[in-house]
């Protein structure tokens, strides 16, 4: 078992819990998952890392609440316990010196995204980060981003915070720095890291994106995260998670993950649930 | 060497004064749930001889002198001996004899292919008479967890060595089992949230009851085996770094890594690797959605690519589903892999099988899922390289027709997360880690191997035989520092 050190929502819909999960957080590094099952009968999904405390032995995801799990997980406080806590899964982040790195994180991914600046800003990086969203109070984290980011760019889809508009404003944002961008990293929702790709394409920037397909095992066992990059099937468990975005099949990605849409309603039916009514569910809606 | 578990079992001799009895060639049958029941049920479908039928058949052993049985068992249970017990309905001693050799009696009893074991060497086999020896290894076992009291054997004194087992499967639990007895210090790490590798995730319900995994697992832990679940070995913790706390370490992390067939299609929703649908149903207990909360969709037409045991508990389960089940399989009836007991069954429970069939595409509907499978006929050529003739393609027999859901159960490779993690560890073609059949020695110092991850996929019992014979050398070397 698992305990719950911190447990709280950060902004609406979006929670931060913190973990004891020792094994985790000593081996943990950027752009690692974990795959966490909330009870006895739950499933098991795939969470990104968003930091971890090796001496503490803790780890910290942050999460939208979006599903049966997440829902559970957001019930929980200080001292409970979860079953499962599996992990550090999938590859590391390529973290080396690229020169200058734009980091975009939208939604769970403002949260996952930053031990990868963390790093890449120690590997010598010069790092812009922007984080993106539908308005200025779902942002969180932007002092930890202020306190490490050489540039830290907003976009909110109604303009209260930054660029007004989604991330196809990139290229004009990219124009207007003053270095050229040698790599963009992107964490987020599929619609964001598919934006993100599509933007960069014509200026020819590699763009690397963690992608969150169903999985299950998360070691390779099950095949459900399989993903079409370049032509060829990968698992996002065991080469991923992060491909080329320029390469990947989004049409397809963006299916697969709605394979099971149907069933994730039929709980919410049932009477149990609805001893829990859900609040109104906000998020980046792509 | 002398231990409880690795002597070789006296084997029990026929009294030559005795008067020689007639020959009893009626194999007694075992009760089964009836086909129009089980096929709407996840419950066993076999439901096991009652102690009259046990001993009925047990008394068919003519207790050969040289019982050519026990030679072609991968560990080399005392089977006459344990037939003679039950014979006298000594059941107690019977299941004794049996753990002498095999610590998971009641799973080796439902899931080792016997007919092509210990049962095809029997004298009586020639008349078709021969014992069925794996449904009287499952009487015992279940016979004594129905008494409520499992029998503890003696444990030596503990020799301080420490080892460390990944993979909590059929090879690690064998070798568990057997190190334990030793008087070693036993901890398995294991990937999943539960033991039992392939035993838990793939073999179904309805073939091996959960409930018995559990109970042999349960065994180890009383005999002090420690059990550490959610831990990668490779991810969590590395070999190397295992070792540093370890003397010794046996990789049994199983054939993990499903293989597709890479045609068009394969990746329209609907379309599975037996992997994903077998666990889905099985470790995550799927068809109790939404009891248990992993989804299972309820298909009306499936198809099942394959022809081995994985791609019959595919079908079967689909069946179970409520869906019309098929099974897609490239040459005929009698090259199927799967064993015949679970062909049979499957006929009876009413899955379709199109043999000399292949699939060559998947089509999708306009949301990606799939809809229809376009196959071609094929024609049994000269024989390959596995004896096996050879499927051909007809031209122009191509053939559409309709399905919401596939099953790709081609095999799996082993899983590459200690290749890939181990610096040193030699690695053969196919991914799998090369060790030394009659040892499991890895290329590495103090590190075994056995199982699936260097066969490929194979049976349970053939990763059992590769545990005991790991085991056996580990225990030589643990003891030789």
């Amino acid at each position: 078992m698992f305990k719950v050190v911190t447990s709280r929502m950060i902004v609406p819909n979006m929670h931060l819990l913190t973990l004891e999960a020792p094994a985790v957080a000593r081996e943990a590094k950027p752009g690692q998952f974990v795959i966490i099952r909330a009870e006895e009968e739950g499933e098991r999904i795939p969470l990104s890392i968003s930091d971890w405390d090796e001496q503490m032995g803790t780890i910290t995801i942050v999460y939208m609440n979006v599903g049966r799990t997440t829902d559970r997980l957001a019930s929980l406080v200080e001292g409970q316990e979860i079953p499962t806590v599996v992990g550090p899964l999938g590859n590391a982040t390529d973290i080396e010196k690229y020169g200058t790195v734009l980091l975009v994180g939208g939604c769970y991914g403002i949260g996952s995204i930053f031990p990868i600046a963390r790093a890449l800003k120690e590997a010598g990086n010069k790092i812009v980060v922007l984080i993106e969203g539908r308005s200025s109070y779902l942002f969180y984290w932007e002092d930890r981003y202020k306190a490490i980011a050489d540039k830290f760019v907003q976009i909110t889809r109604d303009g209260t915070k930054g660029y007004k508009g989604h991330v196809d404003r990139l290229p004009e944002i990219i124009k207007s720095l003053d270095t050229p961008v040698d790599r963009v990293i992107v964490n987020g929702c599929t619609y964001c890291l598919k934006r993100v790709s599509d933007a960069t394409r014509p200026m020819e920037i590699p763009t690397w994106v963690s992608l969150n397909p169903i999985m299950i095992d998360g070691t390779g066992m099950c095949g459900v995260c399989r993903v079409s990059v370049g032509g060829e099937t990968r698992f996002a468990c065991v080469h991923g998670p992060d491909f080329d975005g320029h390469q990947v099949n989004w049409e397809e990605l963006l299916q697969r993950r709605k394979t099971y849409m149907p069933e994730e309603v039929v709980p919410l039916r049932t009477s149990k649930s609805e001893e829990h009514p859900h609040q109104h569910r906000e998020g980046c809606h792509g | 060497m002398k231990s409880i578990l690795i002597s070789t079992g006296k084997v029990v001799m026929a009294d030559p004064k005795k008067k020689k009895k007639p020959l009893d060639l009626n194999r007694r049958d075992m009760p089964k749930q009836p086909p129009e029941i089980r096929s709407h049920n996840f419950n066993e479908v076999a439901l096991g001889y009652t102690a009259e039928l046990a001993v009925a058949e047990a008394n068919r052993c003519i207790q050969c002198p040289k019982p050519k049985c026990v030679d072609n068992c991968p560990v080399e249970i005392n089977i006459p001996g344990f037939i003679k017990a039950i014979a006298e309905r000594d059941f107690k001693s019977g299941i004794q004899i049996l753990k002498e050799k095999n610590c998971l009696p009641a799973i080796c009893g439902r899931v080792c292919p016997q007919e092509e074991q210990c049962e095809e060497t029997c004298v009586l086999v020639k008349k078709s008479g021969q014992i069925a020896i794996g449904r009287l290894e499952r009487f015992l076992a279940d016979w004594e967890a129905a008494q409520g009291k499992i029998e503890m054997p003696h444990i030596p004194e503990k020799t301080r060595k420490k080892v460390a087992i990944v993979g909590g499967g059929p090879a690690g639990l064998t070798v568990a089992g057997d190190l334990i007895q030793l008087g070693h210090e036993v901890t398995i790490f294991e990937a999943l949230h539960k033991m039992g590798g392939v035993l838990v995730y793939g073999i179904p319900e309805f073939r091996l009851p959960k409930s018995i995994v559990d109970r042999e697992v349960d065994y180890l832990n009383k005999l002090g085996v420690e059990i550490v679940t959610d831990f990668v070995v490779g991810k969590t913790r590395t070999v190397d770094s295992i070792l540093e706390e370890f003397d010794a370490v046996f990789v049994g992390s199983g054939a993990g890594l499903p293989w597709f067939m890479e045609i068009p299609g394969e990746n329209l929703n609907g379309v599975y690797s037996a992997n994903e649908y077998l666990t889905r149903l099985n470790l995550m207990k799927g068809f109790l959605f939404p009891e248990y909360h992993t989804p299972v969709k309820s298909h009306k037409r499936v198809a099942v690519v394959g022809g081995g045991n994985v791609a019959m508990d595919c079908a079967r389960s689909a069946l179970r589903l409520g869906a019309e089940s098929r099974i897609i399989y490239r040459r005929s009836r009698e090259e199927l892999p799967a064993r015949l007991e679970e062909i049979e069954n499957a006929e009876e429970e009413g899955v379709i099988f199109n043999f000399l069939t292949l699939p060559l595409r998947y089509i999708g509907d306009e949301n990606g899922w799939v809809k229809e499978i376009e196959i071609q006929k094929m024609q049994l050529g000269e024989p390959d390289s596995s004896g096996r003739r050879r499927p051909v393609p007809i031209e122009g027999s191509e053939e559409i027709f309709p399905v919401d859901a596939v099953v790709c159960a081609i095999g799996n490779s082993p899983n590459p997360l200690i290749a890939s993690t181990t610096p040193g560890l030699e690695i053969g073609k196919k991914g799998n880690i090369v060790a030394d059949e009659e040892t499991g020695k890895t290329s590495r110092a103090k590190i075994w191997a056995g199982g699936d991850v260097v066969t490929g996929a194979a049976t349970v019992i053939l990763a059992m035989g590769a545990g005991r014979k790991a085991a056996r050398s580990m225990h030589e070397y643990l003891i030789s520092q």
